[in-house]
């Protein structure tokens, strides 16, 4: 997919709490095509020890209303520098980066869809996605605690939602992987994006069971389209770029120990 | 107008803008973004003589003005380069070099040989300064006997432009340039990136899978700019200046240290068309103070006065 810099508008920035923000997006002319998975690498004004553009998933996008949401969790100085834009700011990226997860042929194939903190981002786009390919998901979301269950409004428009916290304080308590869901219902193809421990549970949960899995990864980078060679993964076939070979891998493809 | 040309040896650039190993691929990774035949010479990423998969990740680390790398020559050998690397660049139309590097001298000159036979490859840039591999590299480039020595095995096997790259970790600059020159390199580039680190407070533990790395962007400006100027009065040869260039100022101020062309390195991360705003931001300059040449201002820093 061809790559573009763009200058685009923001539309609206909806703080949800005071670690995450929505920032919605637009441009006069027409945004490229962007599929769910896919990241931008967007460039920081105004804050000296951000160096480099931050590389953020896509959280939602959409074709009609020609806008393309992120969703930003305040970690430093450059987030936090982001989550400070106003309403007609413009903001410039990198878009389209990265690939895109894969749909199963089988509209009746049970998808579970697993986002942990910050990887809510793009499973609210991919199960947009899926719905609007006429499949069905779930939506498992896991997080410390209340605080972080954020655009449950938006999960349910695409599914059913179930969640898990660390201290309880929403849905049931522990890790996702320990969900009764999990127990109750079978799936045929698991997708995730989320801290990297939660990612290698879900995979070992999926490998035990022979569940097609698919990760969303976010190592750091310095480009964000395959020339830095900063953000590589151990596959099976070597070192590869996430920027370009990933974000998203089939378990299969990872040397993870599950 | 006024005019751009530059002469590396025997070689001519349309333009004194080069993009700087490591930081551009192989060149079609920016087709998107611009034209890249307008770039005056495209460095590719560097090349060694076998497939080598690069140290492990983290890789990066982000500084206060640049960053840290340890990415360790991660390339898929000089053989896969020419068999489909080469093909898909060969037709782009501007001069293009090969970045060539080494464990040993009989690698770097095995290498060169395979370059030196590519009729689209005009120069190679010798690379004996890259910080993050364990043999080989910068030990080549912080030795007077072990830098001329290299120099010299390649400089009998390879006939075209040979441009040498200096690292920066060395006490005396000049004396490893003069070394180069006297072993017959047609030009020098430098700064390569300057040895860093970084600690992670809170888990302390480094934050780079190999501990230290190389440092680059605006943070290594003023050491380059000091290096480039020593070098540049020391040798006859042309040299080319590199290190935290992220504006057509920046380039400016290097030619005026004495650089005859220059290279944009970690910018092209940030903003992957900096280098045609580079270009046209020196040639406003020379139109600007009315010079006719790009020589009307390469080392023409004055001191006194």
């Amino acid at each position: 997919m061809k790559k573009f810099i763009l200058d685009l508008i923001v539309k609206e920035n909806e703080h949800i709490n005071e670690d995450y923000f929505v920032l919605k997006l637009t441009s006069n002319d027409k945004l490229p095509h962007i599929l769910p998975g896919q990241f931008v690498e967007i460039k920081v004004e105004n804050s000296p020890t951000t160096f480099l553009r931050r590389p953020i998933s896509v959280n939602f996008y959409d074709k009609e209303l020609n806008e393309l949401w992120l969703l930003i969790q305040i970690v430093g100085d450059g987030t936090r520098k982001l989550s400070e834009v106003q309403v007609g700011d413009t903001l410039n990226l990198i878009l389209p980066l990265g690939n895109t997860f894969s749909i199963p042929e089988d509209k009746n194939a049970r998808l579970l869809l697993i986002g942990g903190g910050v990887g809510f981002a793009p499973m609210l786009f991919l199960g947009a996605y899926l719905n609007d390919l006429g499949y069905r998901c779930d939506f498992l979301l896991g997080g410390r605690s209340e605080a972080n269950m954020v655009q449950l409004n938006e999960f349910k428009r695409y599914g059913e939602v179930y969640i898990t916290t660390e201290d309880g304080s929403m849905g049931e308590k522990g890790y996702v992987t320990q969900h009764s869901l999990l127990q109750k219902k079978q799936f045929d193809m698991i997708y995730t994006c989320g801290p990297t421990p939660m990612m290698q549970a879900v995979a070992s949960y999926a490998h035990k069971r022979n569940i097609a899995c698919e990760v969303s990864l976010e190592n750091m980078m310095a480009c964000g389209f395959g020339t830095c060679l900063c953000c590589v993964t151990d596959t099976v076939d070597g070192n590869l770029c996430v920027c370009t070979e990933g974000p998203v891998f089939n378990i299969t493809k990872l040397k993870w120990q599950i | 107008m006024a005019d751009l040309k530059v002469k590396l040896g025997k070689l001519q650039l349309k333009n004194p803008v080069m993009t700087a190993s490591g930081t551009f691929g192989y060149g079609t990774e920016y087709s998107d973004f611009f034209d890249i035949s307008r770039i005056g010479c495209i460095v590719v990423k560097g090349i060694t003589l076998r497939k080598r998969e690069g140290n492990a990740y983290p890789r990066m680390a982000e500084t206060p003005s640049g960053m840290l790398n340890a990415v360790g020559l991660q390339n898929r050998g000089i053989d896969h380069f020419i068999k489909h690397i080469y093909p898909e660049i060969k037709n782009v139309n501007t001069n293009i070099f090969v970045n060539v590097n080494g464990s040993t001298v009989e690698e770097y000159i095995e290498v060169a040989e395979k370059v030196n036979d590519l009729d689209r490859i005009p120069g190679i840039e010798l690379n004996i300064s890259c910080p993050n591999v364990k043999e080989g590299g910068m030990a080549f480039g912080v030795s007077c006997p072990a830098a001329a020595t290299v120099v010299r095995e390649v400089r009998k096997v390879y006939s075209k432009e040979l441009m040498v790259k200096l690292s920066p970790n060395v006490t005396f600059i000049t004396e490893i340039a003069r070394a180069v020159e006297d072993e017959g390199a047609d030009s020098i580039s430098l700064i390569n990136t300057l040895l860093g680190m970084a600690i992670d407070a809170e888990s302390r533990k480094p934050i780079l899978s190999t501990v230290t790395g190389g440092l680059s962007g605006p943070a290594i400006k003023p050491v380059a700019l000091r290096m480039v100027w020593q070098v540049a009065q020391e040798v006859k040869i042309p040299v080319v200046g590199m290190g935290g260039i992220m504006n057509a100022r920046d380039a400016i101020e290097f030619f005026l240290a004495g650089a005859s062309a220059v290279q944009i390195g970690t910018a092209n991360f940030i903003d992957p068309t900096v280098s045609m705003k580079v270009l046209e931001g020196i040639e406003d300059y020379l139109n600007r103070h009315k010079f006719n040449s790009i020589y009307d201002i390469i080392g023409a820093m004055t001191i006194e006065g």
